[in-house]
């Protein structure tokens, strides 16, 4: 263990956390998207995080591989992790669910967006083990079977995709958008996906796959 | 004539139209022209063999409609699997050791600690570098280990079975370097005492995205050329010019930043090299692999099922693919080597600068007398700098005068990107034609149609007169008297009529009804899978849903590498030929069980006819299970074009409207309306997803994108996407794409690219123009930051009198 990562001296000795507590609140803070209401549903994070530290029953971790369960899209996974893996290359590399994209990894273009909780967070920037006890939900867990969710169904009718690096992140992105706001404006989407970087630049008919999704979801309903 | 001049693709296509054999011909009737403009019928000696001319797209079922992407489907659910998330049984992961400065000699490697690091399977120490110009007297630098140019450049590899473990040995790997003067300032590695980034000539192949320099341009110094380009008498020319503009354009290093990097994952068996690739050219992978281990092209198979974006930067195997399939041979386990973003931004390809000194001479009339262009540019350690494309192609002119020069700075090499030269060399034109235009009191549209002679480009500037944005624009510039000025401004651009005859497709079809075809060609986002499915879909009246499209494999007829916007023009008309003659071999084989003749047979709108009427018409299906065989399959090359003197280029005209904020120097671009033409084009749909993000790169381009490198250490100080901005939702303008769909009897598909003409090119240059119209002022330097903007508001400006 680093000395970067030992917990603060004036932090009560008490409460102490585990190693990297402080560290991980940073991440998962970090690893919101700007998609939807991130910044308050940010604030919320930092606060379950900070509700989390302070509990006494955690145990210390690593820095060998140790199981834990993770529950994605409605399932329980477990798996073999050491601390530092990122909740990206638990669901790539030991999961081979690789609908999820790394691109940047460091935060910045939201390719591996996936849902905690329903809120999208950037995976690359997230601890595997700080998703335990959420529901983690990828781009392989949002159709229902084999029926496309109506953001994935509307990419594909409006050809909202090129290369289509970047369109599972988009995709997770937009459906969360709908997730909080059905009826969402055209300014409502850029806000949601200025996280997403698209190099082959394909915004204007991710705006429009995702208004159409909306209209149809509210004409469902 | 302007298309005389040579672009490094156009020898390829010229030599590859020269080897065709002489056949049986017949004389048939094809549609040219723009429908609903120039529209009209002339007449083809094409090959015998040649499938029924295609009517124009309104008369086609599946053709020319926008249908689905044909992976689509795979692509929104992540089941789409790119080489990144190839995974194979006992895969290692590898991780490049990078020089960490600009200019070194490398004295030792010592790699025992890495090699006992745990997890760690196998290390390797390059000596053979790729990418970067070579120098022509190989015997000025022996050394064991390749010098190192740029910081960043990859000196050895590790791979281990974690990508941490791979991590954690790559920094295990201690490198003695001696270090070396360097320079990464192109302005100060053009000055005489300038440290040496070669000790001498040396010079880098071009790939099949273009880039490169020709063979045998003098050096001095750093700087490599000039390579000078001279038809007519320019001197005379501006003697006999009534107006001469004359002025210096600056464009900065882009990189390419695909959301995928490079990388592969390779499989070295004794009896085959297997690689996944993330290429624009499986054909290119492999034919760099086969070379460089002198392997039978036979014993290597290069696959790329998907790939996350190139533009230009993703040919050959280049050194991640040398070291992965080194490693796999030297740990006899699949090795993967994905790129990090960091290393995605130094070491596998960017855009050349450009300090261009451009003069233009014309009569009163607009005619052009003259034009010289003088031009610098950095493509690092490699060269590629050029940007005379659109100054030689896109207008007449009686004269031309070009020197273009590359300066070699300390910098990973530069790599063909989307249009190579043109965003520049247009940059620089369109805003100097807009110059003249205003010098000799002519419209802007009116001087284009006195001096550009593309047909398809008189009808696009038709279609943007007759525009409401068009209208919209204030002739008068700087009419806004608020903070926040309006403007709108036009630019044009040029592509070329690339072809690679190394384009085959086999199509298949079975006893069920099932057909497919197979070709090496790769998919790079463009939608290629999809055109095939329609074309397949239209000759034999299946939904394109419903076609297999097997491709980005090695393993099937040969395709074309995918750069140059040739995809679509070579391997459209293979693939329609060999489905033309899979559905006469199907017509055979079920003509005995239908009892006709094959000749009585047709195949039409998904029904078998009888042309004699011996029996009502019976769907495909139903027919295909009358096969006399399993499987019928025909295999078809790329022909030459119908009519090569009738060689043609492609281009587009793009307007934007901007806001320019005079007191924060920033500059939205509200709206773009951009004409454009591929030829047929086969699915429009997929066409204006191209030139919506054409149109998009190119404002990230022209506003925001810029390598900074520190002139102290010789680093990129923006290697990431965080601080290396590209355009992202906030900056999307409203596009409106207009097609003009226009045929030129060329092919069975009469079909072409658009990726290098959607936009990028002329992106900068409109942007320029429209910061004119709302400023009165002439910002010639690229990227157009605030602090750009300000300066340049700042500046007094010059009085531009007209004639």
């Amino acid at each position: 263990m680093s000395d970067r990562e030992k917990p603060e001296k004036d932090q009560p000795s008490t409460t102490q956390p585990p190693a990297g507590i402080s560290r991980r609140g940073f991440l998962k803070g970090a690893g919101i998207t700007a998609a939807g209401t991130a910044l308050l549903d940010g604030v919320q994070a930092f606060s379950r995080e900070a509700a989390c530290a302070v509990r006494s029953d955690v145990k210390e971790l690593g820095p060998n591989p140790f199981p834990v369960t993770l529950r994605i899209n409605d399932q329980e996974r477990t798996l073999q992790i050491e601390p530092r893996t990122t909740l990206a290359d638990a669901l790539r590399i030991q999961l081979s669910m690789t609908g999820t994209k790394i691109s940047c990894d460091r935060g910045v273009c939201s390719s591996c967006t996936v849902w905690l909780d329903k809120m999208p967070v950037n995976s690359c920037m997230m601890l595997a083990i700080d998703a335990v006890g959420h529901h983690v939900t990828t781009i392989e867990g949002i159709s229902a079977g084999d029926e496309l969710h109506p953001v994935q169904a509307a990419f594909v009718r409006h050809d909202a995709m090129q290369c289509g690096f970047c369109t599972p992140g988009m995709v997770m992105s937009c459906a969360a958008l709908l997730e909080k706001n059905p009826q969402p404006s055209e300014a409502d989407v850029r806000y949601a996906v200025s996280g997403n970087l698209c190099r082959c630049a394909t915004y204007p008919k991710v705006f429009a796959a995702t208004l159409d999704a909306a209209s149809q979801l509210t004409h469902k309903t | 004539m302007a298309t005389e001049i040579q672009h490094p693709l156009g020898a390829a296509v010229l030599s590859a139209v020269a080897d065709t054999p002489a056949a049986a011909t017949k004389t048939v009737s094809v549609p040219v022209g723009i429908p609903g403009y120039t529209l009209h019928e002339e007449q083809r000696i094409v090959p015998d063999t040649e499938p029924p001319v295609l009517p124009v797209n309104k008369d086609l079922e599946y053709i020319g409609k926008s249908l689905e992407r044909w992976d689509g489907q795979a692509k929104v659910t992540g089941r789409a699997r790119y080489t990144a998330d190839v995974q194979l049984p006992g895969m290692l992961y590898a991780r490049f050791v990078n020089a960490p400065i600009p200019h070194a000699r490398v004295v030792s490697i010592d790699t025992t600690a890495a090699e006992s690091h745990p997890g760690v399977k196998g290390v390797h120490v390059i000596e053979s570098l790729l990418g970067a110009a070579v120098l022509r007297d190989p015997s000025l630098e022996r050394t064991q280990y390749p010098i190192v140019r740029y910081a960043g450049q990859p000196v050895a590899a590790v791979a281990a079975t974690t990508p941490q473990a791979a991590e954690e040995a790559a920094a295990k790997v201690k490198v003695k370097y001696e270090a070396l003067p360097f320079v990464v300032d192109a302005d100060l590695a053009r000055k005489p005492n300038a440290p040496l980034v070669f000790p001498g000539a040396a010079d880098q192949a071009g790939t099949a995205g273009g880039g490169g320099s020709a063979k045998g341009i003098p050096q001095t110094g750093n700087i490599h050329g000039p390579a000078v380009h001279k038809q007519g008498d320019a001197e005379q020319g501006f003697k006999e010019a009534d107006v001469v503009v004359d002025a210096r354009y600056t464009t900065q290093v882009q990189t390419h930043s695909a959301l995928e990097t490079h990388g592969v994952v390779a499989d070295w068996k004794p009896e085959l090299l297997t690689v996944y690739a993330s290429t624009q050219g499986t054909a290119s992978v492999r034919e760099e692999l086969a070379g460089f281990f002198r392997l039978p092209k036979s014993q290597v198979r290069v696959i790329t099922e998907f790939m996350g974006g190139g533009f230009g930067a993703k040919f050959g195997a280049g050194n991640p693919g040398v070291v992965a399939a080194t490693l796999s041979r030297k740990t006899g386990a699949p090795v993967r080597l994905m790129l990090d973003r960091q290393e995605e931004h130094l070491s596998v390809g960017n855009r050349p600068s450009s300090d261009q000194q451009l003069r233009i001479g014309a009569k009163k009339d607009g005619t052009i007398t003259a034009i010289q262009l003088i031009s610098f540019g950095t493509a690092g350690c490699g060269t590629g700098a050029g940007c005379s494309g659109p100054a030689a192609n896109l207008y007449k002119w009686a004269s031309l005068h070009v020197e273009e020069n590359d300066v070699f700075i300390n910098a990973g090499p530069a790599a063909a990107f989307r249009a190579p030269g043109h965003p520049q060399g247009a940059f620089a034109l369109e805003q100097s034609i807009d110059e003249l235009a205003a010098r000799l009191n002519m419209d802007l549209l009116d001087l284009r149609d006195r001096i550009d002679e593309n047909p398809v480009r008189r009808v696009q500037r038709q279609i943007i007169r007759k525009s409401a944005l068009w209208k919209s624009r204030n002739p008068r510039s700087n009419a806004d008297p608020g903070p926040v000025k309006r403007g709108v401004g036009l630019s044009q651009s040029v592509w070329y009529r690339h072809l690679t005859m190394n384009s085959a497709a086999e199509v298949r079809v079975h006893k069920d009804g099932s057909v497919e075809v197979l070709s090496a060609v790769q998919d790079i986002g463009s939608g290629i899978k999809t055109v095939l499915a329609q074309i397949l879909a239209e000759q034999f009246g299946v939904p394109p849903a419903k076609v297999s499209v097997k491709i980005g494999d090695t393993n099937y007829p040969v395709g074309p590498n995918s750069g140059g916007s040739v995809t679509t023009a070579s391997i459209t008309p293979a693939v329609r030929d060999a489905a033309w003659q899979a559905a006469q071999k199907f017509l055979a084989s079920v003509a005995p069980a239908l009892r006709a003749a094959p000749s009585d047979l047709t195949l039409k709108g998904g029904m078998v006819c009888s042309a004699s009427g011996k029996f009502q018409a019976i769907p495909f299906r139903q027919a295909a299970a009358k096969m006399n065989t399993d499987e019928v399959s025909a295999q078809a090359k790329r022909l030459p074009d119908y009519d090569p003197s009738k060689y043609d280029t492609y281009g587009g005209v793009d307007v934007a409207e901007v806001a320019v904020d005079t007191e924060t120097g920033r500059i939205h671009v509200k709206r773009v309306l951009a004409v454009h033409d591929c030829g047929r084009p086969i699915n429009p749909g997929q066409v204006i997803s191209q030139i919506n993000g054409g149109v998009i790169q190119g404002i990230s381009y022209t506003l925001f994108e810029h390598r900074l490198l520190d002139p102290n250490y010789g680093l990129m100080v923006n290697a990431n996407l965080d601080k290396y901005k590209i355009a992202g939702a906030y900056e999307v303008p409203e596009i409106e794409v207009q097609l003009t769909e226009s045929y030129i009897g060329q092919s069975s598909t009469d079909a072409s690219g658009i990726g290098e003409a959607a936009g990028i090119i002329s992106a900068g240059a409109a942007i320029g123009n429209a910061f004119y119209n709302a400023t009165g002022v002439r910002i010639r330097q690229l990227p157009m930051t605030p602090a750009v903007v300000l300066a340049a508001l700042n500046q007094p400006q010059p009085s531009m009198e007209a004639l």
